[in-house]
């Protein structure tokens, strides 16, 4: 009888359903990318040596408490919350109702940025001090080390913690429902009610979300092993070869 | 001969504790220094404030005729004309061989590609790592990866090398391949600094030995005299200790 249920549902809501699955990925990617941007550039920032002179200092001081502001309030409040300040904040302030994909992306990615400023600031911390030596070194200044040397590495080490994030995002979009965003939650939402199946139609949805999810998993895995490369370097007869494509050659694939 | 750079009473203290006291002394060009001591000396200390990764607390550093600790001298501007080799390797991780030696031309020196790529190679030969361009710093051993931070320092064609113990972190059966290189540096006429506990080396290499001792010079001379007729107690003590070893 469940079984029949869930069968029939998938058969009949499948467009509901991939459309809802669409928005929250759409949310989820935009606002996981937008909250990164935003998180590499106030960790950068928080994580400039302070300068010994005057005005650029309280400059700098100033900026790094409004950031501190920012992150702490946004890690110490709940999404949800956050979503109805905004939402209808937006709406009281300007008397209009904000796009709500529009909103949730926005809401999505300050939320975002807030975890990712911090996760910046360890990835920059953890970088050996010997490569900043080595680049100032060799004569490029605080810019040029950052963009050459510092960042890229940071990009790679601070990689998994996005890929968690991302899947953060995709799961806590559904709390944009309370603000009526036909995301994978409210359309599943609207099908148990109206078949009186909820076990039925969230079952689906659990399975869905899994989906998603796990294959932003798999993605994430093939990328960083792609950028770290194999462990050994074997010397090629023919220097454009990689170590890959001799393990390939010789294995005759 | 004409000094390339010209230390003048250089100090440098860490908070209340003075690593280095009124160090006078000079580099001429083609001249290969070793500057030898205990740990703790402040033999290391001196060779980062040459290159001002060290901020020194007085004196002056006179290189080209300025002195470059002068507020408005540009201090990257002033770096590109020293390669540093580091005790840790400190190769770029994010970037394999070549890239380690090309960055540097590119962004600082703003060479073309092939320009950097073909100077990189040339060095990369001189080195004997040419056949490891695509490797990344992960995958070498510590003798490859000192003898490419070397490659990467000379791509820069720098008017002095700095050595800062660039031997202290490998294993015993890499030690010799480092040095091998650095013996065939100094026969070309490059000016060298070098910091080391290779004593065998530095007699071999050196046209001077600077002797450091409790963050001042103790003692400075040809390598023959300062090994065999050492006129200083601290000097022959240490000596007496190392070479006994």
């Amino acid at each position: 009888m469940t079984l029949e249920w869930i069968f029939r549902i998938v058969e009949q809501y499948w467009p509901m359903f991939l459309r809802g699955a669409g928005v929250t990925l759409l949310i989820a990617l935009i606002g996981t990318v937008l909250g990164g941007l935003i998180g590499l550039l106030a960790g950068i920032v928080r994580t400039i040596p302070t300068p010994e002179r005057g005005l650029k200092k309280i400059g700098l001081k100033l900026i790094n408490i409004v950031l501190s502001i920012y992150i702490e309030f946004f890690r110490g409040t709940p999404m949800i919350v956050q979503a109805m300040v905004i939402f209808y904040g937006a709406a009281l302030a300007f008397g209009y109702h904000m796009n709500p994909i529009i909103a949730g992306v926005v809401i999505v990615s300050i939320n975002t940025g807030a975890y990712m400023a911090e996760i910046v600031r360890g990835g920059i911390i953890s970088v050996d001090k010997g490569q900043y030596e080595a680049s100032q070194a060799i004569g490029m200044n605080h810019i040029q080390t950052m963009m050459n040397v510092v960042l890229p590495q940071v990009i790679r080490n601070i990689l998994p913690a996005t890929g968690n994030q991302f899947i953060i995002n995709i799961k806590d979009t559904a709390v944009l429902s309370v603000i009526s965003i036909s995301e994978l939650f409210f359309v599943t939402k609207t099908i148990a009610g109206n078949n009186y199946r909820y076990f039925e139609a969230f079952f689906v949805v659990c399975i869905l979300y899994f989906i998603m999810t796990y294959t932003i998993t798999l993605i994430l895995r093939y990328v960083e092993r792609r950028l770290d490369g194999p462990d050994n370097y074997v010397i090629a007869a023919n220097p454009m070869d990689t170590a890959e494509d001799i393990k390939r050659k010789t294995q005759g694939m | 001969m004409e000094a390339v750079i010209d230390i003048q009473g250089l100090s440098k203290s860490f908070g209340s504790h003075e690593v280095l006291k009124d160090i006078n002394f000079s580099v001429d060009k083609g001249e290969v220094v070793t500057i030898i001591g205990s740990s703790g000396s402040g033999k290391s200390t001196l060779l980062r404030c040459v290159n001002l990764l060290e901020k020194p607390s007085g004196g002056k550093i006179i290189f080209n005729g300025e002195n470059i600790l002068d507020n408005k001298h540009d201090v990257h501007q002033y770096r590109r004309n020293l390669g540093m080799v580091f005790q840790q390797f400190n190769l770029f991780n994010n970037h394999n061989v070549l890239g380690n030696c090309v960055v540097g031309q590119m962004k600082v020196l703003k060479r073309s590609k092939e320009e950097a790529e073909k100077i990189a190679l040339k060095y990369l030969k001189v080195v004997g790592m040419d056949s490891f361009v695509n490797a990344k710093p992960r995958q070498l051993s510590g003798g490859q990866k000192q003898r490419v931070a070397i490659a990467r320092a000379l791509s820069m064609e720098p008017d002095v090398m700095l050595f800062d113990e660039p031997t202290s972190a490998l294993d015993p059966e890499m030690v010799g391949e480092v040095l091998r290189v650095m013996k065939e540096l100094a026969g070309t006429g490059l000016t060298m600094m070098i910091v080391t506990h290779e004593m065998e080396f530095a007699k071999e290499v050196s046209d001077r030995v600077v002797f450091m001792d409790k963050g001042v010079i103790a003692e400075e001379g040809p390598p023959e005299r300062i090994f065999n007729e050492p006129t200083q107690e601290r000097t022959k003590e240490f000596l007496k200790r190392t070479l006994k070893q």
